[in-house]
């Protein structure tokens, strides 16, 4: 009982506080001066046509090397916690249910449209809504249908590893080529940043949204193998 | 002013946001299941990334793509803030990530034989 009024209370505090925020959201008229400097800078600078790429790649692109460690991390966590032996053997057992014909022939027709579509996403990245790591979960949802489609296949563990590390060693090594040849570190400014709206612009900003993709879904492809819970 | 005009004063996406941070809240407090208490924080992580990209929302304004919408020149006359839709971005792939690793943790632990309750772990409370 004691619980009950404390958790009401605590919510109806929060509701207090969040109360001015439905009201006050979105009322400002015109952008910020340093969201202003991004939106016209990052077309001049940069020449890509997605600004919102622009930041999180090159201008914040040091915070998304973070990110991409943190996902890095829960991967390891989820892989080392997940394995037969802490789960146990019997684990994974009793779920041999085969999959059902519709789900087998729309894996076989989708798998590569999954992935085709996955590459287009993060290779635009720079130009359309999207990039590298919305790129990566679209081809682990291929992977994802595929683990379900036949759960007693596994994923080529080295692969998938190297497939990893390769791509963050060219995520870092772009950024060190930007600190040689450019301004900073992850400047995208070692190509030529070409005409904005191409798909060859915006500098080496494909190339690193491109590593990404691959090391997003390479890592999410872990992470849904890890929770199938028979890994060695 | 009667009951209308304030409503149309509420930013629906935020209010939407507010809503669901508040479930998520109520989950995570009054649930006792591992996995529900992982799928309250995903709701909660939600409703926060609504109530940020409508803060940075412009109405009337488009998305910050050039296009035939907005040129260049004109960019910041005519497209919202892209600076939390960077942060909701990064947001979205931490919360995944997190979301992830809790649920693991509860498998681990009814792996282990403690149960899927949050009540079976009593003695390891701070």
């Amino acid at each position: 009982m004691m619980r009950k009024v404390l958790v009401t209370l605590a919510i109806l505090g929060f509701a207090l506080a969040l109360l001015p925020l439905a009201y006050r959201a979105g009322v400002q008229d015109r952008p910020g001066a340093l969201a202003a400097g991004y939106l016209d800078d990052a077309p001049r600078e940069l020449g890509a046509a997605n600004v919102v790429t622009a930041i999180v790649v090159s201008y914040r692109g040091f915070d998304t090397l973070g990110e991409v460690a943190v996902l890095f991390a829960a991967t390891a966590g989820v892989g080392a916690m997940l394995t037969k032996k802490r789960l146990g053997p019997d684990a994974a057992s009793g779920r041999g249910t085969p999959a059902t014909e519709v789900l087998r022939t729309a894996t076989g027709l989708l798998t590569g449209l999954l992935v085709m579509f996955g590459v287009y996403i993060f290779t635009h990245g720079h130009l359309t809504p999207g990039g590298g790591f919305q790129g990566g979960v679209v081809i682990a949802t291929a992977i994802l249908l595929n683990l379900m489609s036949r759960p007693e296949s596994r994923l080529s563990h080295g692969l998938m590893t190297g497939i990893e590390s390769l791509s963050g060693a060219a995520y870092v090594a772009l950024g060190l080529l930007g600190a040689i040849f450019a301004l900073g570190f992850l400047d995208p400014r070692i190509l030529p940043i070409g005409r904005v709206g191409s798909l060859l612009s915006a500098g080496s900003v494909p190339l690193i949204y491109s590593v990404i993709g691959l090391k997003v879904g390479a890592e999410l492809s872990g992470i849904l193998e890890a929770l199938k819970g028979d890994r060695e | 002013m009667n009951a209308l005009e304030v409503l149309a004063k509420i930013n629906p996406v935020a209010a939407s946001g507010a809503v669901l941070v508040l479930v998520g809240l109520w989950g995570v407090m009054a649930k006792p299941n591992l996995f529900k208490i992982a799928v309250a924080f995903s709701v909660m992580e939600t409703g926060v990334n609504l109530v940020i990209l409508s803060v940075g929302y412009i109405r009337g304004r488009t998305a910050p793509i050039l296009d035939s919408a907005a040129d260049a020149a004109s960019a910041s006359a005519r497209m919202t803030d892209p600076v939390p839709q960077a942060l909701v971005l990064t947001a979205i792939v931490i919360g995944l990530a997190v979301t992830a690793l809790m649920l693991s943790y509860a498998v681990r632990l009814k792996a282990g034989g403690g149960g899927s309750s949050i009540e079976s772990y009593g003695e390891e409370k701070w």
